[in-house]
């Protein structure tokens, strides 16, 4: 009889499930585009953290980026929404299950440009969910246009020079109501690994700005937005590590260069100083490193700000534990006692 | 001041006729100066009274201080429409007083402060000056309330002359004040009866309008169509609410949170079982709708043409992507400033092909507080059941007036959600295709995010899926998907409420209406038989898409009239989409697009006029 070799065990997570669960469609987006590896990087994230698939609903507006959804965790109810909307689909749907895990991508255009209304009230909701601006300066989807984060004299390919100040989404986000904000570069495995795990850790809003170029309009000289500008112009804020709450770790923390942030799961979020020891629990700590970073043609990238225990809309909304959305009959509609009542009131 | 001299009808002034529940009285006030109460009082103590009502309130776009119009009809023959004749006239603003009183008919009452000094201006209307200020000083010594309370004194008077009984007037006054407001009542009351005095000291009767007590009011209920649709949304087991608010849709909204408030916090948990989200316009909520219904809630929102408008791109994302949500549209007159505080059935066309590419959406038509309430039930069920968003067409008129009604019924079948897989329907069949047409009524089975099970999960997106929910562009997987979703709105129609149907064995001619056009084209069907001789048979439509009686009804009639209350004869429009060259060939139209809710002289003029009678 011959020997079948034994293969070696498959890697699974702490639920047991291979990364194979959590991948996506094959990708139609360009080969190279920043896009792709964020995709790669939010499988890492949901494998690594054990989240069940199914629990995840993803969320996207329109545009290269919010074409991602598709190809990562197939296992996940996904919707593809109009174009600068997706917030108001994610908050429908996580009114309507609040068990939901709800996770959105979107593009710079998407969001900055005709879905800033709504990009300005989500932030307001603190909706438990996790917001991904893939950003790149630009309209990947309909051929290269400027978009409204383009940075003050960016060149597109064509040789047209930006002339109107950029909108920093994370700005806006620290300013107007997200209580976990974050930026990072498509190029930066580590770290934006780390972020998106503390993002789904996080109870509460998450906005995550990903530097994310487009290789095919906007990586060239003259871009802000390329691979080679960030390669000269990313500073790290601090290295981030994220200890989920199902890893016992206890480490000794050296005192001065480690600030460690408690997230509500347990989980911890380490951030190991760099070139200045940076608070991030501080609104306007946030925004003056950013206003800074930007005098300097620096792209700041870390977690900028956390606010943990913050109301979320559930809390504000009162709402039952219960998923809305399968309340059984006896919960949902008033008994005919009820409408007898109302009825003598009104003769 | 010049005087009208109309000898003939000066002649009906003395002429001792006697009109009894047959009369409509228009009160004219100025916007914010708290008449409301007053005239909700005076239509409710007739109500009490056994005598058919109605009340129309007509206002300005405007918080303070522009003219604002109350009409009472009351109708012994239970005729609850706009009167296009007004019988008696309470003019207490100066503004509008002088052509508030040149409208009237002759023969009719005018009531009006006596400093307005309106006697001169015809001599064939009969005059009761009151001297307003004066009255209220002695009822409300503080000055800052005197400009509420005086308008009930209108009330006393009022029901001196026309013979509204005073303990009616005080129930209906203490019933509008409440318990928590019991000195206000006392306060007001004590106007009502000072003008009531007043009236039989000084005022000798003299026009021919009086009420009797009747009995054809009994148990019945008095509320605003928007109250009526949110309650049927309460009984529906609405679930998440998204909007943003426009008149005259936000009552409505704000009468729902009121009940859910009551009626839908966990006795157990004190927690809500219910989320309401005032949006930051109408694309976010119906955005919140779609996303919500598409993760199993019912979910509904309230709104008017202009958030009909800014809908128009998601409502074809929920037709293409087979979302459930309720959308009701309280339609009101065109955009922007002018006229939104006026009643019209203007959204037919917009809102039945709201979107781009081929889309069409089903629409159910209420005319009655008893059919918001129905037919909002009905419109969560079908959105539920087939799996897309479902309007409800309202109008101001509806919404916002008070309607005499019969009390409502508690639903008689439980709520009905439609084709959603769980995870243990999945583990038996193995898997699922979110878009194929397993029990050939076009609807496919749908899953619910969070569904724990690895073959729950699908991807939603607008024109290009085949059956499996994958990606597609081909020509054939996208056909294919449009002529299933046709299909799917085929069976609709027989599952919308179907029209009202009555045929005469007589008639040559049909009359079709939609929505509240059916009480003035009920009233005139009445008055071209009694007064021209002429039979109709009727057809009230209750939904679009409209079912096979239409065209039974057409092809069974010489000529159709089809009312329409907007210039462009939409409804009309409408059956031209789905009717042949010789059913089209029948259709006349009637039309009236004057902000006022449409009245029953209007129509049998333009009847007569066509049929050259
Ligand atoms: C209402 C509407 N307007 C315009 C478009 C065309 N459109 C598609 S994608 C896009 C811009 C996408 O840019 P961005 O969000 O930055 O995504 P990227 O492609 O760069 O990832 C536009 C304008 C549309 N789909 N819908
Ligand atoms: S066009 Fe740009 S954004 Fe779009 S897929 Fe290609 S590289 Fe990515
Ligand atoms: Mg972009």
């Amino acid at each position: 009889m011959s020997t079948t070799a034994t293969l070696p065990p498959k890697k699974v997570n702490r639920i047991g499930l291979e990364v194979q669960a959590y991948k996506g469609g094959k990708t139609t987006l360009c080969a190279g585009c920043g896009h792709n590896a964020i995709s790669e990087r939010i499988v890492e994230a949901f494998y690594e953290m054990g989240i069940e698939p199914w629990k995840v609903a993803k969320f996207s507006g329109i545009g290269c980026s919010s074409k991602s959804p598709a190809y990562f965790l197939n296992q996940a109810h996904g919707f593809n929404g109009v174009h600068g909307r997706m917030p108001s689909v994610a908050t429908g749907a996580i009114l309507a299950n609040r068990h939901i895990l709800g996770i959105g991508v979107t593009g710079d255009g998407d969001t900055a440009s005709i879905g800033m209304g709504q990009f300005m009230h989500l932030l307001r909701r603190n909706l438990p969910f996790i917001y991904i601006i893939e950003d790149n300066g630009v309209y990947g989807l309909t051929k290269g246009q400027f978009s409204a984060t383009a940075d003050l004299g960016s060149k597109l390919k064509t040789g047209v020079v930006n002339d109107l100040p950029p909108f920093d989404c994370c700005a806006l986000a620290l300013r107007w109501g997200a209580t976990f904000v974050a930026r990072s570069f498509s190029g930066d495995k580590k770290q934006l690994s780390a972020i998106l795990k503390a993002a789904i850790a996080h109870r509460g809003l998450s906005v995550i700005d990903v530097i994310s170029p487009c290789v095919t309009f906007n990586d060239h000289e003259g871009s802000t937005k390329s691979y080679a500008f960030m390669k000269e112009h990313d500073e790290p804020l601090h290295e981030v590590d994220f200890v989920p709450s199902f890893l016992d770790i206890s480490v000794e923390i050296p005192e001065g260069e480690l600030r460690e942030v408690a997230m509500h799961d347990g989980s911890r979020i380490r951030l190991r100083k760099l070139a200045r020891d940076y608070d991030p629990t501080s609104q306007i700590n946030a925004i003056q490193a950013l206003h800074e970073a930007a005098q300097k043609e620096e792209v700041l990238t870390g977690i900028l700000y956390i606010a943990t225990g913050q109301p979320t809309l559930m809390d504000m909304l009162n709402m039952d534990d219960q998923p809305l959305a399968t309340l059984p009959e006896s919960k949902v509609r008033p008994s005919p006692k009820a409408l007898e009542e109302i009825m003598e009131e009104l003769r | 001041m010049s005087i009208t001299e109309v000898s003939t009808a000066e002649s009906r002034l003395g002429s001792g006729r006697r009109i009894t529940n047959d009369f409509s009285i228009q009160v004219a006030t100025v916007n914010g100066s708290g008449s409301q109460t007053a005239n909700t009082v005076l239509m409710r103590a007739i109500f009490q009274m056994g005598i058919p009502v109605s009340g129309k309130n007509m206002f300005p776009s405007n918080i303070a201080g522009l003219p604002t119009w109350f009409t009472i009809r009351a109708s012994k023959d239970g005729y609850i429409g706009r009167k296009k004749e007004l019988d008696f006239r309470v003019a207490m603003n100066p503004e509008t007083a002088r052509e508030d009183v040149m409208k009237l008919e002759s023969g009719a009452a005018a009531l009006y402060d006596e400093p307005l000094k309106l006697d001169g201006l015809r001599s064939d209307l009969h005059f009761y000056p009151v001297p307003f200020d004066k009255l209220v000083v002695p009822v409300c010594p503080e000055a800052r309330l005197r400009k509420l309370v005086r308008n009930m004194i209108y009330d006393g008077v009022v029901a001196q002359l026309l013979g509204i009984e005073m303990e009616e007037v005080r129930k209906a006054l203490f019933k509008q004040f409440g318990a928590r407001k019991a000195k206000a009542a006392e306060l007001n009351w004590n106007a009502a009866r000072t003008g009531f005095e007043f009236a039989a000291q000084n005022l000798p009767k003299k026009d021919p309008f009086r009420v009797e007590r009747m009995n054809a009011t009994a148990g019945k209920i008095i509320i605003d169509g928007n109250a009526a649709t949110a309650l049927g949304c309460l009984f529906a087991g609405v679930t998440v609410v998204a909007w943003y608010p426009i008149t005259p849709s936000s009552s409505l909204v704000e009468a729902l949170i009121g009940y859910l408030k009551r009626y839908r916090i966990d006795p157990e948990t004190g927690k809500a079982t219910f989320a309401v989200v005032q949006a930051e316009d109408e694309l976010a909520s119906i955005g919140m709708v779609l996303g919500a219904g598409w993760a199993g809630a019912r979910s509904m929102t309230a709104t008017s043409g202009p958030g009909i408008s800014l809908m128009s791109e998601f409502a074809g994302l929920g037709y293409y992507a087979e979302l459930p949500g309720v959308i009701v549209d309280v339609q009101r007159v065109g955009p922007s400033t002018g006229l939104p505080t006026r009643t019209m059935q203007g959204d037919l066309l917009s809102t039945a092909l709201l979107s781009h590419g081929d889309t069409k959406h089903p629409m159910l038509m209420p005319s009655s507080p008893r059919e918001c309430f129905s037919m909002s039930q009905d419109a969560f069920d079908l959105a539920e059941r087939f799996q897309t968003p479902v309007f409800i067409l309202s109008d101001l008129d509806l919404g916002m007036n008070n309607w005499m009604s019969d009390p409502f019924v508690y639903p008689a079948e439980p709520i009905q959600r439609g084709k959603v897989l769980t995870a243990q329907d999945l583990e038996r069949l193995g898997g699922f295709a979110r878009y194929k047409d397993v029990d050939g009524d076009g609807v496919g089975y749908r899953t619910l995010p969070a569904t724990p099970h690895p073959a729950a999960a699908y991807f939603t997106r607008g024109s290009g899926h085949n059956e499996k929910a994958g990606y597609t562009e081909r020509e054939d997987d996208y056909m294919n998907n449009m002529d299933r979703l046709a299909h799917k709105l085929d069976t609709l129609r027989s599952y919308v409420p179907a029209p009202r149907v009555e045929y005469r064995e007589a008639a040559q001619i049909g009359v079709i209406c939609a929505g509240t056009s059916r009480y003035a084209t009920e009233e005139s069907r009445d008055q071209l038989r009694s007064e021209y001789g002429v039979e109709t048979s009727y057809m009230r439509l209750k939904a679009y898409p409209f079912n096979h009686q239409l065209s039974e009804f057409i092809r069974r009639h010489d000529r159709v009239y089809v009312i329409d209350q907007n210039r462009d004869a939409q409804l009309l429009a409408l059956m031209r989409l789905e009717l042949d060259s010789e059913e089209i060939a029948r259709l006349r139209s009637v039309r009236y697009y004057g902000g006022l809710p449409i009245d029953a002289r209007t129509i049998t003029d333009e009847i007569v006029r066509q049929e050259e009678l």
